[in-house]
């Protein structure tokens, strides 16, 4: 079985994000980049998949050169081939989706992971759009997954609990934290994904529906009042969410 | 531009979320707006009080029923919901950016050829089209964008929006019998997780972090949690530690979230922390570490050791309760 990861190469979770001189794009100086939280899930996912079923598995990426560090990552922890899907500019999630279906398509894969979003644009929506792209069936926010045959049964995490959602191959999969817990690359597999050739070609053409107008940050919100430094100030703190903050 | 407005109304147990009438109330006042008209859709098998959404702003809502549609089946509510909207020549579609709207919104958009904004926070028109607002990074910023498409789908995020308050309008409910619905992907059972309340959909939420010192100690947080009328949260780092659910996770790899009040408590405030609560009306921080980055964003802050304040809390509101 042919088995794609789709991973995304994204600002670390503890950058600071500033605004660029454009008003639309965050600017990226001494911002690091990493994998996508959430894709690490879904490479694990697709070698623990490959480890039982058999088959190949290859990670797909969308963006610039910079992108090929993430595919590298993807590969150092066993994933066997890499695609760099190029794109300088802006896509929206529909036509980042396009390009991943297309490629999806190219490689013949009925199994296909992603994470449940990437912690850039936070969209949660390019698996489901894939999926749907593709007609397979889907499953997003998963925290489990188990292959039986063709059959598919996941947990979905919702609101206060989790669905057990039943579907068959071909099928997309994005991953939620609590899917698995991702390995980390050995020395070996750093060494052998360094040789890896990353196949580049260029990212399917498609018209974006949804443009950014502007970007901005968040109104600061202003430091309040330390009450005090023991549990004296407690009725003071309850009296000011009574009265002032009228929250209790 | 006909703009014709459609409102996904979602059901849990034949109950009508609370950020459906979000949706409901938003729809109808831009459809207002931008003269428009607005109905609204749902699935499912038998619904509670279905008309009564007419007091939030639309006067029809088409329900497709089906004893097999109980549970969500991502397949069938994408073909029936497309179906109807492109029938009907519908052209904005609104769904609470729950995790229902959140996996349906996606498919059907590709169904209908529409452009997604997903996890709307505000939305404004520019005289003729709407602009809508959303938190990128885990909400270190924010977009306004407009969608170019002719058909335009916006999630909004469930508790931002007010449903304002309900007039004694009813709607027409039009019951279509859904048959042979496509159950390709479908929910076939639901476990609920022992907490009562989810952080998403919660208006007061009290979090624990690594102050806590460990899993055996959030019992208070619980407690405070429990008198508050409160969810209980937590912060990345006692969530990948293992002592708490994932689900409690707040923040930029978590949930993000906008509580009337929050409480934070032992939570030194990591940016990717501060990112997915800083839109908290309120926020409350107790704290031993003068210089945490969360008195920065808090109202008022407690400087001082957890394990006597928080108690005390909870005397001090057991009194007033």
């Amino acid at each position: 079985m042919k088995i794609a990861v789709c991973v995304s190469h994204v600002p670390d979770t503890a950058a600071k994000i500033n605004i660029g001189n454009d008003g639309i794009n965050i600017d990226q100086s001494g911002v690091t980049f990493v994998v996508n939280p959430y894709d690490e899930f879904a490479v694990e996912e697709a070698l623990k998949s490959k480890e039982k079923f058999g088959g190949e598995t290859v990670a797909i990426s969308l963006g610039s050169d910079a992108n090929k560090e993430s595919l590298r990552k993807a590969l150092a922890m066993g994933i066997d081939n890499a695609v760099l899907l190029k794109e300088n500019g802006y896509r929206d999630s529909l036509s980042v989706a396009k390009a991943l279906a297309d490629e999806i398509k190219v490689q013949g894969a009925e199994l296909v992971f992603l994470g449940k979003q990437s912690v850039d644009f936070d969209n949660s929506v390019v698996g489901q759009l894939v999926s749907e792209l593709l007609g397979y069936n889907c499953v997003s926010v998963a925290v489990s997954f188990t292959l039986d045959g063709n059959k598919i049964i996941c947990e979905r995490e919702i609101e206060g609990g989790k669905e057990i959602v039943e579907t068959n191959l071909p099928a997309v999969i994005t991953c939620q934290k609590g899917l698995n817990d991702p390995r980390y690359a050995s020395l070996k597999g750093i060494m052998a994904a360094k040789k890896k050739e990353i196949v580049e070609k260029a990212a399917f053409a498609a018209d974006n529906y949804v443009e950014v107008i502007s970007m901005k940050k968040p109104a600061s919100k202003q430091a309040g009042k330390i009450i005090g430094t023991d549990s004296s100030a407690v009725p003071e703190l309850v009296r000011l969410l009574r009265e002032e903050a009228k929250v209790i | 531009m006909a703009n014709k407005f459609l409102v996904f109304i979602e059901q849990r147990s034949g109950i009508v979320k609370k950020s459906s009438l979000e949706a409901v109330k938003v729809a109808a006042d831009f459809s207002a707006r931008l003269s428009g008209n607005v109905e609204a859709v749902t699935i499912g098998n038998e619904i509670e009080g279905l008309d009564k959404i007419g007091a939030y702003g639309v006067s029809k809502v088409t329900f497709f029923k089906n004893s097999e549609l109980v549970n969500y089946s991502p397949s069938a509510y994408t073909e029936l919901i497309s179906k109807f909207a492109i029938e009907n020549g519908f052209d904005h579609l609104f769904f609470g950016a729950t995790s229902m709207g959140k996996d349906l919104a996606p498919y059907v958009s590709v169904k209908v050829d529409a452009g997604l904004a997903m996890d709307c926070v505000m939305l404004n028109t520019n005289g003729s089209e709407i602009i809508a607002t959303r938190p990128i990074y885990g909400g270190k910023a924010l977009i306004d964008v407009k969608i170019k498409s002719p058909i335009k789908i916006f999630a909004l995020r469930p508790n931002v929006f007010n449903p304002g308050i309900p007039s004694d309008n009813k709607a027409e409910v039009i019951v279509i019998n859904a048959d042979n619905p496509n159950l390709s992907v479908r929910v076939t059972d639901i476990k609920k997780a022992e907490a009562k309340l989810d952080v998403s959909e919660a208006d007061v939420i009290v979090s624990g972090g690594r102050g806590m010192k460990g899993p055996e100690h959030f019992h208070l947080v619980e407690e405070l949690a429990q008198i508050l009328g409160a969810a209980s949260g937590a912060s990345r780092a006692v969530v990948d530690a293992g002592w708490r659910p994932h689900g409690e996770q707040i923040g930029q790899t978590g949930k993000t979230v906008s509580p009337t009040l929050y409480v934070a408590l032992g939570i030194s405030g990591a940016i990717q922390h501060l990112a997915g609560m800083r839109s908290s009306k309120y926020i409350v921080a107790v704290n031993k570490d003068k210089d945490a980055p969360i008195f920065q964003i808090a109202d008022y802050g407690i400087v001082g050791d957890l394990f006597e304040v928080v108690p005390a809390m909870i005397e001090e509101i057991k009194k007033i309760k």
